[in-house]
């Protein structure tokens, strides 16, 4: 291997100016592809104070660590943090750049390998290197059909999926930081904020354990041939309290939201999960009333252990798909689980 | 304030389809994939619909839809999205798959917008889903911009809201469920969307109508670009999920509750 180039670990400041999780997860992927092909590992932080956190990796055995630094790269920006990877990448003369795929880094890393003539692949959930040579699994089709590839076009950047890798741990230790040099364009757009959703109500918590799925039939007439849509509310509220979980909603539950029906106020698309949302990963999942297959498959990717309340027995998408289907009414079921919880 | 909107859409799969991989001498495809029903993307589709609807609230504006795919199906899926909104099409026929390269569908498609005669670059929004439903990498849009030198990109976009002095207060998606709020001067820029707020337009034969005039033309003069596989590829598969599912169909809602909560407290 060229002592000149590099594995390059990628990485992007969180706004306390520590090094969050998925960065670290990058970090132990891009250390171990530069031990298997002997390799010096750099790492390469963007962000506005990077001291702190080229400290908390100063063990993780980085031969260089190099840095943009300055107000301007406090943002998440595509201008300012396209020009500060492509910078970082160009002094590292990196082979292989491995960043986590956070939104802030999958908004610039395809238009940075434009830049710099290299490829990317991004929702990368398993990092190989066997011979020599570098392969990452990912998904196609929206979480259907897994594939892995290798690359011969150079530098290749892999965005990880945050949670599908260990994150690197280490002692911390002063490290020199070697500044690298960007000029940026006149800038035209500014982060103004962050908005939460405006029911004021966090439901989703990518960190959590459990994931409760709600599906439609919340808001469908009941035995009594009414709605109870204030009753579903609260009990879907009073257990997403209980247990902290994280909310995720089929996407027929979703679209009757957005067409602004009296339906659950807190669910919005961002809950959405299956073909046209999100595949959280978490280790248990539970889900309620639904019956199509996008929650069951497609959002239930990366569920590790499942269960489904479901009034129908022959549910052919939760049948296969789930652990444990109990054949009840989930009103009458999560009532007296909040009751337990409680 | 007038815009000239370029819409980047692909078509993938019906999502109600069993895809099977299969491996080609030039890559992987999915198994009888000419035959199988074609839709728009579905965030690029949302791209469309707020393309539109943005058009519609700025005079002068424009939209057009940029799309690489086999020309025969291009046909058929453009035959229902024709009536939703007004829009004229740029075809690229090529392939449409999801094993595909994004660099160089980027380069396919950017070539594609730079030729279409009359387009203002100083008042051009290129947008787009942030993700497609087939390779699912979130790369092409930025490939894209990358390309038309726009260096104001926004990816898993809600809202776009003009100001009065022409500024954009666009929110993009997050971590946590939430938006960061960002003010951009105004165009060249590239949206990459996410469901956005708007419901599906309802169809419009006469529209449909309107559009067919010019998208029959577009579909002849549709140039063929050729698109090389993403890597190389040593599998594709679709990974075996079957589980054995315990039905339980005799307890009653506090036993299956107190189970559940046992079972979320392990």
């Amino acid at each position: 291997m060229d002592p000149a180039v590099s594995i390059l670990s990628l990485a992007h400041l969180e706004p306390d100016g520590s090094l969050g999780k998925p960065a670290l997860e990058a970090l132990r992927v891009a250390r171990q592809i530069a031990d298997s092909l002997g390799a010096p590992l750099v790492a390469g932080l963007v962000g506005a104070d990077v001291e702190a956190a080229a400290r908390q990796i100063g063990s993780c055995g980085a031969a260089r660590v190099l840095a943009v630094s300055g107000t301007e790269f406090a943002q998440s920006r595509y201008v300012s943090d396209a020009a500060a990877a492509e910078a970082i990448c160009r002094a590292a003369s990196a082979l292989v750049v491995v960043a986590a795929g956070t939104s802030r880094w999958m908004r610039v890393l395809a238009g940075v390998a434009e830049r710099l003539g290299g490829r990317v692949d991004t929702h990368v959930t398993r990092v190989g290197v066997v011979n020599g040579s570098v392969s990452v699994a990912r998904w196609y089709y929206r979480q259907r059909i897994e594939g892995t590839v290798s690359r011969a076009e150079r530098p290749w950047i892999i965005a990880v999926e945050p949670g599908a890798h260990e994150a690197w741990r280490g002692a911390a230790a002063s490290v020199p930081v070697e500044p690298v040099p960007v000029s940026l364009p006149a800038l035209r757009t500014r982060v103004t904020g962050v908005r939460s959703p405006a029911s004021g109500e966090q439901t989703i918590r990518p960190d959590a354990e459990l994931l409760l799925v709600a599906g439609a039939g919340w808001t469908k007439k009941q035995p009594d041939l009414r709605t109870h849509v204030q009753e579903a509310e609260g009990l879907i509220l009073g257990f997403l309290h209980a247990t902290q979980a994280s909310l995720g909603g089929s996407k027929s539950l979703v679209d009757l939201s957005g067409e602004g029906q009296d339906v659950l106020p807190f669910m919005t698309h961002l809950n959405q999960i299956g073909q046209t949302g999100a595949s959280p990963r978490h280790r248990k999942g539970l889900a309620t009333c639904c019956h199509g297959e996008e929650p069951h498959v497609v959002g239930w990717r990366f569920i590790a252990e499942r269960r489904a309340i479901n009034l129908n027995p022959n549910c052919g998408w939760a049948q296969g798909k789930t652990d444990v289907l109990y054949v009840a009414d989930a009103f009458e079921v999560m009532k007296k689980v909040n009751q337990r919880l409680a | 304030m007038s815009y000239h909107i370029v819409v980047c859409a692909g078509i993938v799969p019906d999502p109600l389809q069993t895809l099977e991989p299969v491996m080609g001498a030039t890559g992987p495809g999915l198994k009888n994939e000419l035959m199988l029903p074609a839709i728009l993307d579905p965030w690029a589709g949302h791209a469309l619909f707020e393309a539109a609807h943005l058009a519609k609230q700025q005079p002068d504006c424009k939209v057009w839809l940029v799309s690489l795919a086999p020309k025969a199906k291009l046909q058929q899926v453009m035959m229902k999205v024709a009536q939703k909104v007004p829009f004229e099409l740029v075809a690229i026929d090529g392939s449409a798959s999801g094993f595909t390269d994004a660099s160089a569908a980027a380069s396919a498609l950017a070539d594609a917008i730079v030729a279409i005669p009359g387009l203002d670059r100083s008042r051009l929004l290129v947008f787009g889903g942030w993700e497609s439903a087939s390779r699912a990498a979130g790369a092409t849009l930025q490939m894209v911009g990358e390309r038309l030198g726009i260096t104001d990109q926004f990816q898993g976009v809600d809202a776009i809201a003009v100001g009065p002095d022409g500024t954009f207060e666009i929110l993009e998606r997050i971590e946590g469920g939430r938006h960061q709020v960002s003010l951009c001067a105004g165009p060249p820029a590239v949206l990459g969307w996410a469901t956005g707020r708007l419901a599906e337009p309802p169809n419009n034969p006469q529209l449909g109508m309107t559009n067919m005039r010019t998208l029959m033309p577009a579909l002849q003069k549709a140039k063929r670009a050729a698109i090389a596989a993403a890597g190389a590829f040593a599998n594709v598969a679709v990974p075996s999920q079957r589980r054995d599912t315990r039905v339980v169909r005799d307890l009653s809602p506090d036993a299956i509750a107190l189970e559940i909560v046992e079972w979320i407290r392990q």
